[in-house]
């Protein structure tokens, strides 16, 4: 009984592990933390936003981590008119398909369907390959056709292999790690940041609801308590006199 | 005021059904945890209609728009996002309570004499309730969706001679399309709930017109007082009023605990491929059902084709549902309550509920070797648990069963 327990209990993490055969590195995704989510949203729209639409979220929407509407106006509207215009871009699917090879995703809700921890690992694990249109390829999607955009900050890296060798002896070449080539403008270690803060954007962007579903959460869940203590006494009360 | 009641009961039944359902409507006093269960249910089904009812102002069932509409809801509608999750969760929960009122029944005998249409009724429900999550799961038009439904209907295509167009018919095109989601979404919010509800009257009406079973299985009303009131039945108003309210209560704990902080319950209420649009051209890599048809998806995919045919496995999958139905006329033992079986009723469930989840969990796994074997052992247990029960139930070594209602 106890080891089925268990087996139900494991199960759930075990499923969508079983998808990942890169290990994946935890995402800091924070949605109260509103400098991070202000920080994201700032590279979101500089870096992401001119090829990747994100076209069921308003920028006005913005104001709920603290951005009020002129500055998200002055700031952060180069592809819209109006604050509450949805993130599109004005390039076209079409030309993107001949470009990339296929039509850059709408962002809004990719992070929830990936995952944080997906997108963290690999918006850090570009890498130089020279076998790709682009000259960039990637340890958790091989062969994406999203270039690095990011390099210029994070520097290129390049791919260190080892040779496994499976169970019919045959020998494969497998990903190690990665090193840094060349430096970019930033460590690693701002890179990571930086990435942690899209990444943290990101994951908001996929549920804005998502930190006031938690506020009104705990309201609901008191009221709940005591309305429990309430009921419990009533039935008690109507109950004493049964035998 | 009561000159008003009177002129209308003298124009409709209010006092009289009033008192035949709830205040002389009598309950055996010994109802425990599992008689939750049963208002419960009718509580998930009024919850899902009214989050239902907001949810349609808002949705639109167009290919073209449903996913965008979705999203709309969660995101601009104000507390669409409630609504939503409220939805879904209520989707999963319906089961959920489903699953453990059908196994009240299975524990205490509810379906035994008299009480066999009262079963069918419910046995009708939960096929009517497959069909309406099926269905509901379908709008929101993403990946697993729309995967989802291409693969649940062409079960109906291994249908010999007449299963290719069956399926046509059904998705009213070559592939889940447009014409497919505005039928769904018509037989979603109007169709099924409709059946549904009639069905749930159906249930309750022959419910009351027998009285409930009880933990001992006992009939109550064998033994009455001079009153004609049964010696150990109480009114259900007040007393089982006041105490389903703290079994809704706590059910809401759980059911809001999930709703405010994890409405996707870790991909399984909503899962994760689901929040990419749906794509004809692009298959993913692992399709299964939701949760609830897990363990019938695991037998289905438990048999092996029979000359090129998957139809035994489909026959199977829907013998497995129906087969409940059965259940009144299978059962030989002269006891009711699992509280007086013998030891071969209580293996034989025990069983039962080890490959109904256990294939409720293969069902989720992808399909390797060894699965498929366990889910091969495990849907022999399934069936050996029905088309045994007449030889176990007779023969078992029963206790006797008291007069009135224990503890």
């Amino acid at each position: 009984m106890k080891k089925l327990l268990f087996l139900l209990l494991a199960l759930p993490t075990a499923v969508w592990a079983a998808g990942a055969s890169v290990p994946l590195d935890r995402a800091p995704v924070n949605p109260h933390n509103q400098e991070s989510l202000q920080r994201g949203a700032s590279v979101f729209v500089n870096y992401c936003l001119s090829c990747h639409a994100a076209g069921y979220m308003r920028y006005n929407r913005m104001q709920d981590f603290g951005l009020s509407e002129a500055l998200i106006k002055e700031n952060l509207l180069f592809a819209a008119d109006k604050p509450g215009e949805t993130m599109q871009v004005s390039m076209r699917a079409k030309d993107a398909k001949e470009w990339f090879g296929v039509a850059p995703p709408d962002l809004s809700v990719i992070t929830r369907s990936r995952g944080a921890d997906w997108v963290y690992t690999y918006l850090r694990g570009f890498y130089r390959d020279n076998s790709r249109p682009m000259g960039w390829n990637n340890k958790v999607f091989d062969n994406v056709g999203m270039p690095h955009v990011l390099h210029d900050l994070q520097g290129q890296m390049v791919p260190v292999y080892r040779v496994e060798k499976s169970a019919d002896g045959v020998e494969h070449k497998m990903l190690d790690r990665l090193e840094l080539a060349r430096p970019g403008s930033m460590t690693l270690a701002e890179y990571d940041a930086l990435v942690g803060d899209l990444v943290n954007y990101l994951a908001w962007m996929g549920e804005p609801a998502k930190s006031q579903r938690m506020h009104i959460g705990v309201a609901v869940l008191l009221f709940l308590g005591l309305f429990y203590v309430v009921a419990f006494y009533l039935k008690k009360e109507y109950w004493k006199d049964v035998h | 005021m009561e000159k008003l009641l009177n002129w209308v009961d003298e124009r409709f039944p209010l006092t009289a059904s009033y008192k035949a359902h709830l205040s002389e409507y009598f309950a055996p006093k010994n109802f425990n945890f599992w008689y939750f269960f049963g208002s419960l249910a009718l509580l998930v089904l009024v919850i899902q209609i009214v989050s239902g009812i907001f949810l349609t102002m808002h949705y639109k069932p167009d290919a073209a728009l449903a996913f965008a509409s979705v999203e709309y809801i969660m995101r601009d509608v104000d507390y669409g996002w409630l609504v939503r999750y409220i939805h879904s969760t209520g989707a999963s929960m319906f089961f959920v309570v489903v699953y453990l009122h059908m196994f009240r029944g299975l524990i205490y005998g509810s379906y035994r004499q008299p009480r066999e249409l009262i079963w069918i009724f419910g046995v009708i429900i939960y096929l009517v309730l497959m069909a309406e999550a099926f269905m509901g799961y379908l709008l929101p038009w993403g990946q697993m969706s729309y995967w989802g439904a291409q693969v649940i209907i062409n079960l109906f295509a291994a249908v010999p001679v007449i299963g290719e167009d069956l399926s046509i018919w059904i998705r009213g095109d070559y592939v889940v399309g447009d014409a497919t989601l505005n039928r769904f979404f018509a037989l979603h919010v109007i169709a099924l709930p409709l059946v549904l509800l009639g069905l749930v009257v159906a249930h309750l009406v022959a419910l009351h017109e027998v009285g409930s079973n009880n933990p001992d299985g006992v009939e109550i009303k064998k033994l009455k007082d001079e009153h004609g009131k049964p010696l150990d039945g109480i009114p259900f108003h007040p007393y089982y009023t006041v105490k389903d309210i703290l079994g809704v209560v706590v059910f809401l704990m759980v059911f809001a605990a999930i709703v405010f902080f994890a409405p996707e319950m870790g991909g399984y209420f909503l899962e994760y491929n689901n929040f990419i649009p749906a794509d004809p051209l692009k298959t993913p890599e692992h399709i299964a059902p939701v949760w609830y048809f897990t363990p019938y998806y695991a037998i289905l995919r438990a048999v092996p084709p029979i000359l090129g045919s998957q139809f035994p496995g489909v026959a199977l999958m829907g013998v497995a549902v129906l087969i409940f139905f059965l259940l009144p006329w299978l059962d030989k033992s002269p006891v009711k309550s699992i509280r007086y079986r013998g030891p071969k009723f209580k293996i034989a469930l025990t069983l039962f509920v080890i490959a109904f989840i256990g294939l409720g969990i293969l069902g989720i796994l992808p399909a390797t070797e060894l699965y498929t074997w366990i889910s091969r052992v495990l849907s022999v247990v399934y069936f050996a648990f029905f088309l045994l029960m007449p030889w176990y139930t007779r023969n078992d070594s029963v206790k006797p069963v008291p007069e009135r209602v224990t503890k």
